[in-house]
């Protein structure tokens, strides 16, 4: 029974340990260990009954309730308003990337070749990032289109830009007014927050097929549903910034005369320029982050070869598309993130030769553009992508090395995966779902209350309650025990490899390509060689959960760990203590804050994983959600268990937050 | 600033004026347009499985090759597939697993798509084993020793049963059903997805672990791995009319084709061909050998097997004038 106490202590890992009150923090881990205890006792008692279990093909209450509405939209008459709207926004949206498309991805019909042919856009992407970012990026630039093209994806590659182009600049168009406006209104900021939590952790995989509906098959859906996803960030990080604008600032050109749309224009957009452009930064990662799901509806792009090949089973083939949308995100991240700065560069006053060189620079580089341009248009040399046989290669190679894995590791492998699951996932499972609900749920709201307090323990009962509601009681219970330990897993590795790389410079640069790559390298790439080595079950989805949620919560604790002062750690050397004496006693305590970000932001990013897991055994509310993606007679389960996903994101983040909200508060 | 405002002038007026005047000298060549109008366009939907695959390319080819179709491939699920017959964008569906609910909503209420006869291949779903299992436990193959086996199917997913492993969620299944009412001590568990599945039974046969799984043929996996169907009691007329008292095996589906209503009445050679489509088992097992254990392209797979089979083509294309 000692496995069964060892996770619920990690839910209070995010409560810093405040360096004096550790009477409190004493006081706080006797009562959860009696919470937990009595859990254990009542579940050991009354192990299996009303656990609220239903068949894999029941339906219950509100889910029909759902299913049936859903189905009144499919037959619904094609010609009421709502749909004349969404399919006239469909009608644009389709032009739109279509015009796109024929100009640098698809042939401009009659010509065998888009209207822009290879050489003229690499010409452009390169221009453009040199005139925004600088010329070491208009390299890095450069050289990820040329490896598109080698890779053998180039068209593909050229289809995700437009399909994240053009959700971006829509982002931009909707977000930016939406940002001022909760900037400026409390009440506004009050009911849009949920609004983006609820477009951040619900699966696509739920919305799909209603967006089908509105916008068709295809590209326009494509759109909406990256936009979706990828609209909350800007929104949110904008008004961060606009509202950080001083106050005082804001008041001296009032007192100035300054009307409210001078002030917004002439001074708060311009300071909060730089964190506008992080935001829209976060937004494109976001939208890239869409590519593989946008190909379940016939979206274009790089996320069609990848699922096809998952299809075929074949990792290789996968793995080369994979490899070119971790490359666009590189290049993505760089160059926002140089442009941001260049901004603020190119706006202080800067030496005024440097100016004229760049000007030359520059002006060299405009007319370079235009002849590639067209060269492109009239030889086939320029408008063809130069052929390799690099994507083959490495795909084959790929191949090689999972077969040559899977068969000789997997028996080892797979009985670690047995062993794990019936050690450990089994009864914490049978804790938390095998428990009458309404004892799980008083121990939740018990937990809730003890490590975060009265407003956790609110959250957490209307959270519970709407769980309840839905009616996939034991299903989300099931996602929840998987989503607790992945994050154990989550953390421990954050606190190792993060620790490490907090105190190594040259670990860190080693380390964090492929921290980058893993976040970004679609989990679809590497759902097989799991899915090989482990199995068809609940402990895959954890490992693959895992695989993309430790990079971000990796680099979150790297960053707390370095930001600790460097003279503390070394008044703490000359005071003679050893490595691991500093990394216990000075370093981690001080960067408690950011182990309970990188807690949080695990938590959220596991949670983000679980429809995938369902496609690999882990059941419950992700393979609900797909079911219903899947099912016409299913829709109304697939929805409820997409809003069980929402429900538990909620929970489980307000009860971290307000746990670190409370430790904070007592160290202080 | 001002000379960084006449590059970005100069390129931007330069790219215009580049994508403007007409090209003279240069080696690039139109493609050819003759024959492309006479049949318009055909839009199929690509359902995730690779025999599918099959069929829509090989389809595909023949429509652009032989009739100058403009063939749209439409990579989706089943269920959407059907949704965009209401939608318009999507024509055909060429390989459909019975699903009489999608029938009943699309065909008979909304009337937006109708049949458009089998492709000669017929369905077939139920348990299956992996080969070394046959070999090692002869009368496997009876449901009614499968209690006798149980144990040996136990995993950590399976809670003390043994476990019977269900594939992708949008597939048809009866499999819990059956489970309870044939009393097996057994119980489903959703790998999620046919590729979970897949990888499985591979494992399974490769390291000699006991699998039990719902599978289905034709599938391209069944040459890699020669799976054995484990026979359920027979299946009657109507044994299966009410999904809680399931207790007899799957039918045997006739694939069948549907195509959008709009698309049907417009008769073109596009459609003509379509109703034509029949091929059998083995025809598409080989183009999804091409594409899975060759990993050719689908479009080069299909047009090895047309190259190869001119006659069948040859009989599917629409008579000249024979309107």
């Amino acid at each position: 029974m000692t496995t069964l106490t060892s996770p619920a202590p990690e839910t209070t890992a995010p409560e810093p340990e405040p360096p004096g009150g550790h009477r409190i923090h004493l006081r706080r881990s006797w009562m959860l260990a009696g919470v937990v205890g009595v859990w254990i006792v009542l579940a050991a008692i009354f192990q299996g009954r009303r656990t609220l279990e239903i068949g894999g093909a029941e339906q219950v209450g509100v889910q029909n309730w759902f299913g049936d509405r859903a189905n009144d939209i499919l037959t619904a008459s094609q010609d009421n308003w709502l749909l004349t709207i969404t399919h006239w926004i469909a009608d644009v949206l389709s032009a739109v990337v279509e015009w796109l498309q024929r100009l640098v991805s698809v042939p401009d019909f009659p010509s065998p070749y888009p209207a822009i042919g290879f050489l003229g856009v690499l010409a452009i992407a390169w221009f453009v990032t040199a005139l925004i970012a600088g010329w070491r990026m208009s390299l890095l630039t450069a050289g990820c289109f040329v490896m598109f093209a080698l890779l053998g994806f180039y068209e593909d590659s050229m289809d995700t830009l437009i399909v994240i182009g053009v959700a971006v600049a829509i982002s931009a168009l909707i977000g930016l007014p939406i940002a001022i406006w909760i900037a400026h209104d409390g009440k506004a900021r009050a009911v849009v927050t949920p609004v983006l939590d609820v477009m951040q952790t619900l699966p696509s995989f739920t919305y799909l097929l209603p967006l089908m509906l509105l916008f068709g098959i295809g590209a326009a859906a494509a759109v909406v549903c990256t936009l979706i996803y990828s609209l909350p960030p800007l929104i949110r990080i904008a008004s961060h910034g606009l509202q950080n604008v001083s106050s005082t600032t804001l008041q001296a050109t009032t007192s100035m005369g300054q009307t409210r749309w001078q002030s917004l224009l002439k001074v708060e957009l311009p300071m909060a320029k730089h964190t506008i452009i992080v935001g829209l930064n976060q937004t494109t990662m976001a939208a890239l982050s869409m590519a593989t799901i946008a190909a379940f509806i016939n979206g274009p792009g790089l996320g069609q070869p990848v699922v096809r090949a998952l299809n075929a089973l074949r990792v290789g083939d996968a793995f080369v598309p994979g490899l070119c949308i971790v490359l666009m995100a590189i290049m993505l991240d760089r160059v926002t993130t140089a442009a941001s700065t260049n901004a603020d560069r190119l706006a202080r006053s800067e030496n005024k030769d440097m100016a004229v060189r760049r000007a030359q620079f520059l002006l060299v580089g405009a007319v370079v553009t235009v002849v590639a341009v067209y060269l492109s248009r009239v030889f086939t040399f320029a408008a063809k992508p130069p052929d390799s046989s690099l994507g083959r290669w490495i795909a084959d190679g790929m191949q090689r090395a999972v077969d040559w894995i899977s068969t000789n590791w997997a028996n080892a492998t797979l009985s670690i995966s047995n062993h794990f699951t019936n050690w450990f996932i089994n009864p914490l499972e049978k804790l938390i779902a095998g428990s009458p609900w309404f004892i799980t749920g008083l121990a939740i709201l018990a937990i809730a209350l003890i490590v975060g307090g009265w407003k956790a323990c609110v959250a957490a009962l209307i959270c519970l309650a709407g769980i309840r509601w839905l009616g996939l009681w034991n299903d989300s219970m099931v996602t929840l025990t998987s989503t607790l330990v992945a994050t154990v897993f989550v953390m421990i590795l954050a606190a190792v490899v993060g620790v490490f790389m907090g105190r190594s410079i040259r670990g860190d640069r080693i380390i964090r390509p492929f921290l980058d790559a893993g976040q970004t390298m679609p989990p679809f790439v590497y759902l097989i060689p799991v899915l090989a080595l482990f199995g068809a079950t609940r402990f895959t989805a954890i490992v693959a959960a895992v695989a993309y949620a430790a990079p971000a919560a990796i680099k979150i604790v790297a960053d707390g760990i370095k930001a600790v002062s460097a003279t503390t750690v070394e008044s703490a050397q000359s005071a003679g203590a050893v490595a691991i004496q500093i990394i216990t006693k000075v370093q981690i305590p001080m960067a408690r804050s950011a182990f309970t970000v990188a807690a949080n932001q695990g938590l959220l990013y596991v949670l983000s994983m679980v429809v995938i897991g369902g496609l690999v055994g882990a059941g419950a509310l992700g393979y609900d959600v797909v079911a219903g993606f899947k099912q016409q007679p299913l829709q109304g389960r697939g929805l409820a268990a997409g809003f069980s996903i929402v429900l538990l994101g909620i929970m489980l983040d307000r009860i971290t937050t307000y746990a670190a909200r409370r430790g904070e508060g007592s160290r202080r | 600033m001002t000379g960084r405002r006449i590059a970005v002038v100069v390129a931007v007026v330069g790219v215009i004026l580049a994508m403007v005047i007409p090209a003279f000298g240069g080696n690039i060549e139109d493609v050819e347009t003759k024959g492309l109008s006479a049949c318009g366009d055909v839009n199929i939907a690509v359902n995730n499985w690779v025999g599918y695959e099959a069929d829509a390319f090989v389809v595909g080819q023949v429509a652009k090759e032989k009739l100058g179709c403009i063939v749209n491939y439409i990579y989706v699920d089943e269920q959407i597939s059907w949704q965009g017959f209401a939608s318009g964008q999507v024509d055909a569906v060429l390989e459909n697993w019975g699903h009489p609910e999608l029938v009943d909503l699309y065909v008979k209420k909304l009337g937006v798509a109708e049949d458009a006869g089998t492709i000669g291949i017929d369905g077939v779903i139920g348990w299956y084993v992996p080969p070394w299992m046959k070999k090692k436990y002869p009368d496997i193959t009876d449901w009614k020793n499968l209690n006798k086996y149980a144990s040996l199917f136990k995993t950590s997913e399976s809670g003390g049963k043994g476990q019977l492993l269900d594939g992708d969620p949008g597939f048809v299944t009866n499999d819990e059903a059956l489970v309870k009412n044939l009393k097996l001590d057994y119980k489903v568990v959703f790998a999620g997805s046919e590729a979970a599945l897949i990888q499985a039974f591979r494992t399974g046969e490769a390291q000699h672990k006991p699998v039990i799984g719902y599978f289905y043929s034709p599938q391209w996996f069944l040459a890699e791995v020669p799976l054995v169907k484990v026979n359920l009691p027979k299946y009657t007329e109507g044994c299966d009319a009410d999904p809680a008292k399931v207790d007899c095996d799957y039918p045997i589906y006739k694939l069948d084709k549907i195509v959008g209503k709009q698309f049907a009445n417009a008769d073109s050679t596009g459609y003509q061909l379509i109703k034509n489509f029949k091929w059998t088992t083995d025809d598409q097992n080989l183009v999804a050998k091409y594409i899975t254990a060759d990993g050719m392209t689908p479009e080069d797979a299909a047009q090895k097997w047309i190259d190869a089979n001119a006659t069948k083509v040859e009989a599917w294309l629409p008579r000249a004038g024979g309107r």
